[in-house]
């Protein structure tokens, strides 16, 4: 530690966030008498630009060496703080934060208490500061390509906004073609055009676009590198049909004898063939095998759609492929499914065909679903004289056996639903069970207000109960809170409107991309309001559900909002480092490897180096570590791995914590 | 295989056979039942009440003897399963209820909950198993079309309870396939008989009791069992239009078993 240095304290009010608990000019006050502080003062805003030129002005009235900012969490403003001190000739390495607001005023309540801890937390700061050494910051190279992970409406969108951009993109899609659950909808609120007539053009327009790359029925298998060079594996599925041959003629479809796998486009309430494009404007327009449904991969006969096919397409031996590639920046876009009903056998879904949910329903309204659009029971294909909607179906519930949360488009999708069915069905009568109709959105409320007044659609606020059968008809047992009484309605269709959740999928993807998931598997945002389509992750971005429930509008635009993010960053050609990195003192090391087997990053290698001597050899050879900065992220791993002290990590030495910890048991 | 067993104040007044028949059952099972010594009424209403435990204390007794005999805990009445298991959680997860009544009751061991409380129709599930009790009937139920009638106790708050799935259950009607008979499902199964109401509102619980054996009728039950003194009481004694045998379900056990 050296004596020169001359410290400035600066304590931030936030407003009334660390002010209204933590006496603000009191810790300014304690730290004025610290040894190295020159200068300690508080002020209402440090961020503002007010509290900024605070900053610069001391750095240069007091000739600061070094600077510690008591304020929110460094996750927030540190770049901010450290900017400021850079444009005042101060190395922004120099600059240290004590998180006196997550970790204090807002977690505690005795103004007192919150007090002292806010003094220990700047003196631990500052204790740090006082071995800070400037840091350079290096740069790397962005690779100029981006990876999105999922074909739904938010991935093609990213795709196609970066490819607008010039950037090549590759798409990765699990199931055999784009397009997602968008794909699957027959209207779309609150317009009601249909989903398909602005879907299927975005479709072509990605298939077709020079930019775009799709990896459809393909999924991912690793992720590595970090910012501007991740380096991703992709394993391309068998199809076990040859894509370049293929003409998607749909012949080998038509011959195929194996019937009896459940229809996933069609929510199962069809059947499809072994080989099979999962619907007609799929793309590419190129058929799977199922090899679990498939005669010739289960007995090794039948080979009936190879024998059909002129183009010569069909290939049974046909492997999974793996593809490596590097990218700059990865979109995820994993997209959502509805969850599973089981937990909610009082609406009978599991016992009664005629309970469906609304996804399914949508697949039964639309005209090119399992009932070409007619609307007809499931059970005897009847058709219905009463349907009863049931919203909040999981959602919203505290009783551990749904979603916390609201799903955010069951309100829009049901009035869309209730309002179709009158206007082509006048004769069904529609009731809607509500807990609250939630349609805040452009020209939402008003599409709502249409379902109740002008198609008469009966909204009961409260929740159904039971669903029986009684002979072909569904009791439908609810209670009507307005009216404060039990009602019981004899359906002929319940629509069930299941709870959305994150594809399950998303947590193998965030754990490859260290991405972080919260605790109900949707990913996490950087920053809520700030900084809302990037991951904490750098060089990662969200678009779509898999950050949170919405609707189509809002994920087109989230989409765009990270393509946008995606696009900033492959514009740029370097990227500034994280100086913050290990390095390895070639003395102490005893090149034992221990280091190199915890680093996820690969960033460490192994060199024999020849060191000199006492005694008669004069010099010896010795294998040492080396890490290499550029691939380093600076996680620490090693350095606590190291048995013999050799790592360490600049910017958070062994030597600094270790001064942290005593600042704070002083 | 040994338990201790609680069979409780209905069981020995107004529920005689629920009790007979299960112990007859029992024995040609295999099973011994040991009434818990000085066992005390469950209070017969699982008490919602946070702060006292005086309504507690007597489940909390059954529960502590049965620990220190050693033995698990069977009961047969679904009211005194429901009260004994609740407070028994209680005993587990409530630290307040837990130091109240340890202090209260001085034990030389205090007690936080570790006999394990099963029902009987659990002990036929789990430690006999349906499959061997199949193979120990000597007088199968043929041709019987026999609905299961649960109630609330045994199944809700299924979370505590952890009986069966809540909405639909099923070990009623894997115990009825085991002695031979054809369970018939119908969806009030699992609805409420209408309970005490019935000495404040007797029309409610008549209601409540008519849909019930209504439901059960039109899918083609023949008859209806139950775990439940006060079940029978309000679908046998006070329904009013439908009129359905109601038995207890040991009853039909030592039928099968051929000790009735």
């Amino acid at each position: 530690m050296s004596s020169l240095h001359k410290i400035g304290v600066f304590v931030c009010w936030c407003g009334s966030n660390i002010a209204a608990t933590v006496d603000v000019a009191a810790v300014a006050e304690a730290m004025r008498a610290e040894p190295n502080v020159v200068y300690a003062t508080d002020y209402q805003y440090m961020c503002s630009e007010g509290g900024q030129s605070r900053i610069r002005e001391a750095i240069k009235e007091y000739g600061l060496t070094g600077v510690v900012i008591c304020s929110c969490s460094p996750r927030m403003h540190e770049a901010t703080f450290r900017k400021a001190a850079q444009s005042a000739g101060l190395n922004p390495y120099m600059v240290e934060i004590a998180n006196i607001r997550e970790h204090c005023s807002w977690i505690h309540k005795d103004r007192m208490d919150a007090t002292a801890k806010a003094i220990v937390l700047a003196r631990t700061a500052l204790a740090k500061l006082n071995l800070n050494q400037p840091l350079t910051a290096g740069e790397s190279n962005v690779v100029k390509r981006a990876l999105v992970i999922g074909g739904g409406i938010a991935g093609i969108q990213s795709a196609l906004d970066i490819a607008e951009a010039g950037y090549e993109v590759d798409i990765v899609e699990k199931t055999p073609t784009i397009g997602g659950r968008m794909a699957q909808l027959d209207k779309t609120f609150p317009t009601l055009d249909c989903a398909a007539c602005i879907l299927t053009p975005k479709m072509v327009d990605a298939a077709q676009n020079e930019k775009i790359t799709l990896y459809t029925y393909s999924e991912m298998e690793s992720v590595s590198g970090f910012v501007g060079n991740f380096t991703a594996k992709i394993r391309k599925k068998a199809r076990h049909v040859n894509e370049d041959l293929c003409t998607g003629c749909g012949l080998c479809q038509e011959k195929c004898p194996s019937r009896k796998a459940k229809n996933e486009f069609n929510m199962g309430l069809n059947t499809r063939t072994a080989i099979y494009i999962p619907f007609a404007q799929a793309i590419p327009n190129v058929p799977v095998i199922d090899t679990e449904q498939c005669i010739h991969f289960k007995t090794g006969k039948c080979g009936l759609c190879q024998m059909n096919c002129s183009a010569k397409a069909i290939d049974f031996e046909q492997q999974d492929e793996i593809i490596e590639r590097q990218y700059g920046a990865i979109v995820v876009a994993t997209g959502f499914r509805p969850i599973s009903l089981e937990r909610f056998d009082e609406f009978g879904y599991s016992q009664n065909p005629d309970v469906v949910t609304s996804l399914e329903f949508e697949r039964i309204m639309n005209a090119a679903g399992p009932t070409k659009g007619q609307l007809v029971r499931p059970s005897d294909g009847k058709h219905p004289h009463c349907i009863v909607f049931v919203q909040c179906v999981g959602s919203r519930d505290t009783s551990g056996c749904g979603k916390p949360y609201c799903s955010k488009i069951c309100c829009m999708y049901t009035a869309k639903h209730a309002m179709l069915v009158r206007e082509k069905y006048p004769d069904v009568e529609v009731h809607v069970f509500y807990i609250d109709v939630r349609t805040p959105g452009k020209n939402f409320d008003e599409f709502y207000r249409r379902a109740v007044e002008q198609y008469d659609v009966d909204y009961i606020k409260g929740m159904v109960g039971k669903v029986s059968s009684h002979g072909d008809k569904l009791q439908v047992q609810g209670s009507d809170l307005i009216a404060d009484k039990q009602i019981i309605i004899d359906a002929d269709m319940v629509v069930l409107a299941a709870a959305i959740e994150p594809d399950p999928e998303v947590r193998k993807i965030a754990t490859m991309l260290t991405a972080s998931i919260d605790t109900n598997n949707f990913l996490t945002e950087a920053h809520p309001k700030l900084r809302p389509v990037e991951s904490p992750t750098a060089g990662v971005f969200l678009s779509g559900v898999c950050q949170g429930p919405k609707d189509i509008p809002e994920t087109v635009a989230q989409a765009s909002a990270a393509a946008a993010k995606v696009i900033g960053l492959l514009a740029k050609d370097k990227l500034k480092r994280n100086p913050c990195v290990a390095h390895s003192d070639e003395m102490l090391c005893n090149g034992c490897s221990a280091c190199e087997k915890v680093c996820p990053y690969g960033a460490i290698s192994y060199m024999d180096k020849e060191f000199r001597v006492p005694g008669p050899k004069r010099t010896e050879i010795r294998r040492i570590a080396v890490v290499n900065e550029a691939v380093c992220q600076g996680c620490g791993a090693c350095t606590v791995t190291c048995p013999s002290g050799a790592m360490d990590l600049k910017g958070f030495s062994t030597k600094q914590i270790m001064a942290e910890v005593d600042a704070i048991c002083r | 295989m040994k338990f201790s067993y609680y069979p409780g104040c209905t069981l020995k007044t107004k529920a005689k056979d629920l009790d007979a028949y299960g112990r007859r059952a029992a024995e040609a099972l295999g099973i011994t039942l040991e009434e818990l010594p000085e066992w005390q009424c469950c209070g017969a209403v699982y008490p919602m009440a946070k702060d006292e435990i005086a309504t507690k204390l007597s489940s909390v007794r059954a529960l502590v003897s049965a620990r220190d005999l050693g033995n698990d805990l069977v009961t047969l009445c679904s009211a005194c399963h429901h009260v004994i298991k609740r407070v028994n959680g209680d005993m587990q997860n409530d630290e307040n209820i837990r130091t109240k009544a340890n202090n209260y009751l001085q034990l030389e061991t205090p007690y936080a909950g570790e006999t394990k409380v099963i029902h009987y129709l659990e002990m036929l599930r789990d430690v006999v198993g349906f499959d061997e009790l199949k193979k120990k009937v000597v007088n199968p139920l043929k041709g019987r079309k026999i609905g299961a009638y649960y109630g609330c106790m045994l199944l809700r708050p299924s979370k505590e309870m952890q009986f069966d799935n809540p909405e639909n259950p099923t070990i009623i009607e894997d115990f009825i396939k085991a002695i031979g008979a054809t369970p018939v499902l119908y969806p009030f199964r699992n609805e409420c008989c209408g309970g005490y109401v019935t000495l404040s509102k007797k029309e409610l619980a008549q209601k409540k009791a008519d849909v019930i054996l209504e439901s059960a009728m039109e899918q083609g039950a023949e008859e209806l069992i139950t775990a439940c003194p006060l079940c029978m009481y309000n679908l046998d004694a006070n329904s009013t239009a439908h009129k359905l045998p109601v038995h207890y379900f040991t009853e039909l056990l030592a039928e099968a078993l051929g000790v009735k």
